[in-house]
């Protein structure tokens, strides 16, 4: 869990509890209620999907909900918005592919 | 049936949301985030102006403040919520917890917001390439460490004021680059950011984000006044984040549905909605506010949702002392505001709105 600030001279960070996750069947932890792409950032993953034409890794953009960049599959949903989705324990998380697929 | 429907819970929403209840309009507000204050939430910088536009308070705490006082007004409010249409009978569909829920109120105050600008070069969809905000948002509001070392595109406020914010959080910032041949944001930004160290390089643009799955490096090169590369002048730059902060576009897709008329002024953003001085679109019911009705500061968005509150106020109930007073004060102080000449291409963006006959 080394992805986060610890010591800011303005801001303090109030978490949710900590929570188990999956991204790629790994397991890794993050806190409930924070968007899953924050906290898959905080663990080191930056890819978060693969574009449909030419297949190139994309991540997040905006992390407002405004781009559709972020687009992931998550508990066998495609096209999830991942910098706004709220991060729940035991969530299954993955890289989606082109347009996704359902029922993962 | 709610009397006012403000959607967007940012600085200029929040307002519109605050007058109008004042006045004694039954409101609601939807937003899709999960807390009210839209970007003011990610902002740690003290903001500057007079007392009544909260000088040396921090956007964080404007958030609180404005927060406090819809809970205190007991205005209704709808969060993790996003509009998805606007429909013929003039209701609006709400998503919430994947539930769509048809809303209809006599009169709607869109504070939508606007979208960071994207800008194109080679291998600019690379993860690393990030809008200035977005890495705002996961530094400030989450406490994610955003990357090791970062290069921005853009000198305008937010180009400014985020590598600060980034040097806060412990991240290494090798440069800033400006196209034009001087800063676009405030002075006071600009000199806080080079006391820091971080270099400022003007005629300069980013030709190449290099890497193989996420950011590695960039090159950037310099420009000669016709904005074209200068060959033998590329150097290559070590970062793994390229933050691009180069504008907004007002997000008025919702208003493309509703039937308002909508120009595009550059100076303003790009595509808006046309409205008059009172904030009210070709559609009298529909009022909007914020950057959405022309991309600024936080300070503006606020006063503008002060108007547009007290306006769709009075178009519902007719004139209104209090109301016109709110009105006259706030557009006094825009225009005091507007005097900087930072603000001159928003004054010549309305020049370009106000001026023209209305086109049926
Ligand atoms: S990053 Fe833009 S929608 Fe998620």
């Amino acid at each position: 869990m080394n992805g986060y600030i610890t010591h800011h001279p303005i801001l303090e960070f109030k978490r949710g509890k900590k929570v188990k996750f999956y991204f790629e069947d790994k397991e890794l932890e993050g806190y409930e209620g924070m968007p899953i792409a924050a906290a898959l950032h905080a663990a080191g993953i930056r890819v978060l999907r693969y574009s449909e034409k030419y297949h190139r890794p994309r991540g997040f953009f905006c992390a407002v909900g405004k781009c559709s960049s972020c687009l992931m599959e998550v508990d066998g949903r495609a096209n999830v918005m991942v910098c706004m989705e709220p991060l729940k324990e035991g969530m299954q998380v993955r890289r989606q592919k082109g347009k996704g697929r359902l029922g993962v | 049936m709610f009397d006012i429907c403000v959607i967007g819970g940012g600085p200029a929403g929040l307002n519109a949301g605050i007058v109008a209840r004042e006045l004694g309009a039954s409101v609601l507000i939807i937003d899709d985030n999960p807390v009210l204050g839209g970007q003011l939430i990610k902002q740690t910088h003290k903001f500057f102006g007079s007392k009544d536009h909260y000088c040396g308070v921090r956007g964080i705490d404007i958030a609180k403040i404005l927060s406090q006082k819809v809970e205190e007004l007991g205005i209704e409010v709808l969060l993790n919520a996003t509009v998805v249409g606007y429909y013929d009978d003039d209701s609006i569909g709400v998503l919430k917890n994947e539930e769509l829920i048809p809303i209809k109120a006599k009169c709607y105050i869109f504070a939508t917001g606007a979208s960071e600008n994207m800008l194109a070069f080679e291998n600019s969809d690379l993860p690393g390439v990030y809008g200035a905000g977005a890495v705002q948002t996961m530094m400030n509001v989450y406490g994610v460490i955003p990357g090791k070392r970062a290069l921005v595109v853009g000198s305008g406020n937010i180009g400014l004021i985020v590598p600060y914010q980034l040097l806060q959080a412990g991240v290494e910032v090798a440069a800033i680059i400006e196209i034009l041949p001087r800063v676009g944001g405030y002075y006071v930004h600009a000199a806080k950011i080079k006391r820091a160290g971080v270099p400022i390089l003007l005629r300069h643009t980013i030709i190449e984000a290099r890497g193989k799955e996420c950011v590695e490096s960039a090159v950037i090169t310099e420009v000669d006044d016709q904005f074209e590369c200068i060959k033998g002048k590329e150097k290559i730059i070590e970062c793994d984040m390229i933050l691009i902060a180069v504008g907004l576009s007002p997000l008025c897709e919702l208003l493309y549905q509703a039937g308002c008329e909508i120009r595009y002024i550059p100076e303003l953003g790009g595509n808006v909605p046309y409205y008059n001085e009172d904030l009210q679109t070709s559609r009298p019911h529909i009022f909007v506010c914020g950057d959405l009705a022309s991309v600024e500061e936080a300070s503006t968005a606020m006063l503008e949702g002060k108007i547009a509150g007290a306006r769709a106020y009075e178009y519902l109930y007719g004139k209104n002392d209090r109301a016109e007073e709110i009105v006259s004060t706030a557009k006094q102080e825009l225009k005091t505001i507007r005097m900087s000449p930072f603000e001159q291409r928003i004054v010549e963006g309305h020049r370009k709105l106000f001026g023209r006959e209305r086109q049926a």
